[in-house]
């Protein structure tokens, strides 16, 4: 008989808060998007590699929009792809979360100044949670965006929605 | 084999006023021609068999600025069978910048046309798809021109910094 069962199966019964059940859930479990568009996609993949090991967090990269709840943003975003990013984005489904991973997608990168065609900063374009700083990022630093993100989602309440909270009381005054 | 065979040919063939300019110390050396005779000079160094250039390594453009008011295509061609290298050099009218095509000539030309078209607004009549090949369709204006200034936005998206 397996652990589970025998605990069940002895009368065991576990207190919790929703939230903290529903956050724990969704912070051990977030998948991402197998996307990546330049230089930093080959750190994320780095990241997904034996050596740095990010099923460990819980997250196995998903090959659809569909079924992945995190969209790490890893490289130069360009006009032409702005409107693609913008559709993936639509298509998850919700909650999801966005991390910007290295300069280009956080604010232009290099191409800030006389980058005609990148767009300065994905955020332009779609909400971000979590900007990763690098250039590409290495593994422990977009890990480190990974620990930012639980912690995000860990402080997340179904029943005290905070920006809600916010906006009437910013309606109020 | 020398750039002098080269030209011998092509005097041969179209008289000696085909070549404007020859200019050894470019690297490969190069010629400049008209650009209403490009499409002929590039097909007989093709079919000719003592030049046979049967390698396009790449076309591209080149602005010279609205001071100078021209542009160029530059030809850079490879010779398998005689081991030579050859740039050919044409000036356009900035304002109308037209050239024929030599895509017929050689198959890659087609893309690397289409990149001159997208980068510069250079027109390459008799071409059989001339699109832009690497900005999206509805972009404005020629980003290597050297007065190029980018929109102010494309789909909502603010383009500056």
């Amino acid at each position: 008989m397996g652990l589970l069962d025998k605990k069940f199966n002895s009368g065991g019964v576990i207190i919790t808060k929703v939230d903290d059940l529903i956050n724990w859930a969704r912070l051990s479990s977030m998948f991402p998007m197998t996307f990546g568009i330049a230089c930093c996609a080959i750190e994320f993949m780095t990241t997904g590699t034996s050596v740095y090991d990010m099923d460990r967090l819980g997250m196995a990269p998903r090959a659809s929009p569909r079924q992945s709840d995190v969209m790490i943003v890893a490289g130069t975003v360009t006009f032409k792809m702005a409107d693609r990013i913008r559709r993936l984005y639509e298509q998850m489904s919700e909650p999801r979360y966005v991390i910007s991973m290295g300069s280009c997608s956080n604010c232009g990168g290099p191409y800030w100044e006389h980058g005609y065609h990148v767009v300065k900063g994905v955020d332009r374009i779609i909400p971000v949670d979590v900007y990763v700083p690098g250039c590409p990022p290495r593994p422990e630093a977009l890990i480190g965006g990974f620990l930012k993100l639980q912690e995000k989602i860990r402080s997340e309440s179904l029943m005290a929605p905070k920006a809600l909270e916010r906006l009437m009381k910013k309606q109020e005054a | 084999m020398e750039l002098e065979d080269i030209t011998s040919i092509l005097k041969d063939k179209f008289g000696d006023d085909i070549i404007r300019e020859v200019d050894e110390n470019a690297s490969p050396q190069a010629i400049v021609v008209s650009p209403t005779d490009i499409h002929r000079v590039c097909l007989e160094l093709h079919t000719n068999e003592r030049a046979y250039f049967d390698m396009l390594s790449c076309l591209t453009g080149l602005d010279n600025g609205p001071e100078a008011g021209t542009m160029e295509v530059i030809y850079n061609m490879y010779s398998v069978p005689y081991e030579i290298g050859l740039m050919i050099r044409v000036k356009l009218d900035r304002n109308k910048p037209e050239v024929n095509t030599v895509s017929d000539i050689w198959k890659t030309a087609d893309w690397h046309e289409r990149e001159a078209y997208d980068m510069y607004g250079i027109k390459f009549v008799n071409h059989p798809d001339l699109r832009r090949i690497l900005l999206p369709a509805d972009w404005e204006g020629y980003p290597l021109r050297k007065d190029y200034q980018h929109q102010e936005y494309y789909r909502g998206i603010k383009v500056e910094y």
